[in-house]
């Protein structure tokens, strides 16, 4: 298959699902709500009880944290999706086109990218209201956007390959809340690292959702006064440790998702 | 003439269950062949090889004449399917769904707008072609899914159960656009688990059952061999039940059966002209009845023929 195919089909996909952003704005709000009520619930609730560092308010520690749990909770919304069109008998009919093989693929992912800019600018803002500021330069606040998008992007082919083997919607939203809930929660997304015990300190220092969040933190500048890395080498390069995932997820679950898809079919 | 569709010896297993078991079948080119049987007969899992979904474990088949396990991306080009559920996205307009369908077949974006256009103008949905296909009736999506398997003229269509739950007026305007392609020379495979929809659109039917043919030939080998339509009168006093069977035997096809007020007897021809005579022929003769009917074979009376089960209760595979 050509690329350009693949771009051309993929883009016709990608245009149904923005359409459907479109026609059902309902959609967003369920996307948007639950990074909202953490920001309000992380914020006020827990925020008086944890210590984010000298100089260093918890709100502002935590929306670096909010914007990772974020896009890798939005990765779901890819996997739903093809569990649901599997479940409809639309692969099938994608399936029967002399189409592209990883059109279907390549367009949800890819205007799945669009949900995750819209929720980040709107968690930008909550963010805002809440006092977080970014503190770096322009570029740096760019680098980090681009950064969560690009992760987020990673995430979701792997959603993308639960949605096509799970056998109904429901079970994907179960199935991927007891992969993600653990990722993000034993990371330093919410609170710091030194208050876990030993071995999920360890854990938690490698885990990417940690990386990219020190990575966007450190491009924000919301890092506390004298900050210093911890020793993992993993924190102490979180850009290129999140970029490696980011390779290895797309290397793995690229044509693991493809191949799925072409076997697939509704039963 | 040239078979569009050949398939020899198509078996598929989901682990233990057998879904097809050895299926042969043949469409010649401007032909329809009904594959008609009850719900997990292996009628779903043969389209499915067929228009490349899945794989046969063993079997050969071609479609337009290129193997399906060595060039399924050539078959594709050359079929349109439309499923048993209706592929449609609710959310897009009826328009915007087959526009999409036009682009994914490689047309140009122009050209898929246009030929959108057109199917939805011939399919009476021209009306309805910017609201969200959503606000469709059941019966408008079965037409906008089979338009989507028409937009690149596909030489080979190919149908499954599409009156599946329909009501009895959608199924007849699906009747309707079918027979329309049939006569513009489409060949088409249809399955369905209604005799009456066999009998009416395909010029061959296969009796399918656990995955094999158990039965094949026109619509009138079948109807031949099944049994034909019946009529059944009772009569108001088993008295005149002696009378009125020799009224009726004059239209029937073999036995005439008593018992009691009930008189059935299957008949050949045309049943509703025989139905009125021998209506009217026990008036004159002045006996009073109760009830007067034309029964049709149905798909259970074919399995209770051909294997002495009913077809109501199998289990659900494919």
């Amino acid at each position: 298959m050509s690329a350009p195919r693949v771009l051309i089909d993929g883009w016709v996909v990608a245009q149904r699902n923005l359409i459907k952003i479109k026609r059902v704005p309902e959609i967003l709000v369920f996307v948007l709500i639950s990074p909202i009520m953490f920001v309000v619930l992380f914020a006020y609730v827990f925020g008086g009880a944890i210590d984010a560092g000298p100089g260093l308010n918890y709100r502002e520690f935590l929306i670096a944290g909010i914007f990772a749990q974020t896009v890798v909770f939005g990765a779901t919304f890819t996997g739903a999706s093809l569990a649901e069109d599997m479940q409809k008998g639309f692969i099938d009919r994608f399936r029967s086109l002399p189409m592209s093989r990883s059109a279907v693929l390549v367009g949800r992912t890819g205007s799945d990218i669009v949900y995750n800019v819209i929720s980040l600018v709107v968690m930008a803002l909550t963010g805002l209201l809440v006092g977080w500021r970014a503190r770096g330069s322009f570029f740096d606040s760019v680098s980090a956007f681009l950064l969560l998008i690009v992760f987020a992007y990673a995430i979701s082919w792997v959603m993308a390959y639960i949605g096509l083997i799970v056998p109904s919607v429901d079970v994907i939203n179960n199935a991927s809340f007891m992969v993600i809930m653990p990722l993000t929660f034993v990371s330093n997304a919410f609170v710091p690292l030194e208050t876990f015990p030993s071995a999920l300190q360890t854990f938690a220092e490698w885990n990417p959702v940690s990386t990219v969040t020190q990575a966007v933190r450190e491009l924000f500048g919301n890092v506390p006064d004298g900050f210093v890395a911890p020793d993992a080498w993993s924190l102490q390069h979180p850009v290129v440790y999140t970029l490696i995932w980011v390779g290895i997820i797309v290397i793995v679950f690229v044509p693991l998702s493809v191949r799925q898809y072409v076997r697939a079919s509704a039963k | 003439m040239v078979d569009m569709i050949q398939a020899r010896g198509l078996v598929k297993n989901y682990g233990k269950v057998t879904a097809l078991d050895g299926l042969d079948l043949d469409v010649p080119e401007g032909s329809v062949l009904g594959l008609l049987g009850p719900n997990g007969a292996g009628k779903t899992t043969a389209v499915k090889i067929l228009t490349t979904l899945l794989k046969a474990d063993a079997g050969q088949a071609m479609v337009a004449g290129i193997d399906v396990r060595d060039d399924p991306q050539g078959v594709r080009g050359k079929i349109g399917l439309s499923g048993q559920f209706a592929a449609v996205d609710e959310y897009l307009t009826g328009y915007e769904n087959l526009r999409m369908v036009g682009r994914l077949y490689r047309l140009s974006a122009k050209e898929a707008g246009v030929r959108a256009r057109e199917l939805l103008e011939r399919f009476g949905l021209a009306d309805a072609a910017d609201r969200p296909s959503k606000t469709y009736s059941g019966g408008m999506r079965r037409r906008l899914d089979l338009a989507g398997a028409l937009v690149a003229n596909p030489p080979v269509l190919v149908l499954d159960e599409p009156t599946t739950g329909l009501d009895p007026r959608s199924r007849q305007q699906m009747w309707d656009v079918i027979e329309e392609l049939v006569a513009g020379g489409t060949t088409l495979l249809l399955t369905t688990q209604y005799l009456e929809e066999a009998d009416m659109l395909a010029d061959n039917i296969i009796v399918i059952d656990h995955g094999r043919a158990i039965a094949q030939g026109t619509s009138d080998d079948l109807k031949s061999q099944f049994g034909q339509e019946r009529i059944d009168v009772v009569v108001a006093d088993a008295h005149d039940a002696a009378a009125a069977a020799q009224i009726v035997n004059t239209v029937a096809f073999g036995d005439v059966t008593v018992k009691d007020r009930n008189i059935s007897a299957a008949i050949s021809g045309d049943g509703a002209t025989h139905l009125v005579e021998v209506g009217k022929a026990i008036l004159d003769a002045g006996i009073p009845i109760l009830d007067l009917g034309m029964r049709r074979p149905t798909l259970d009376d074919v399995f209770l023929t051909l294997t002495g089960e009913t077809a109501s209760d199998e289990e659900d595979v494919a």
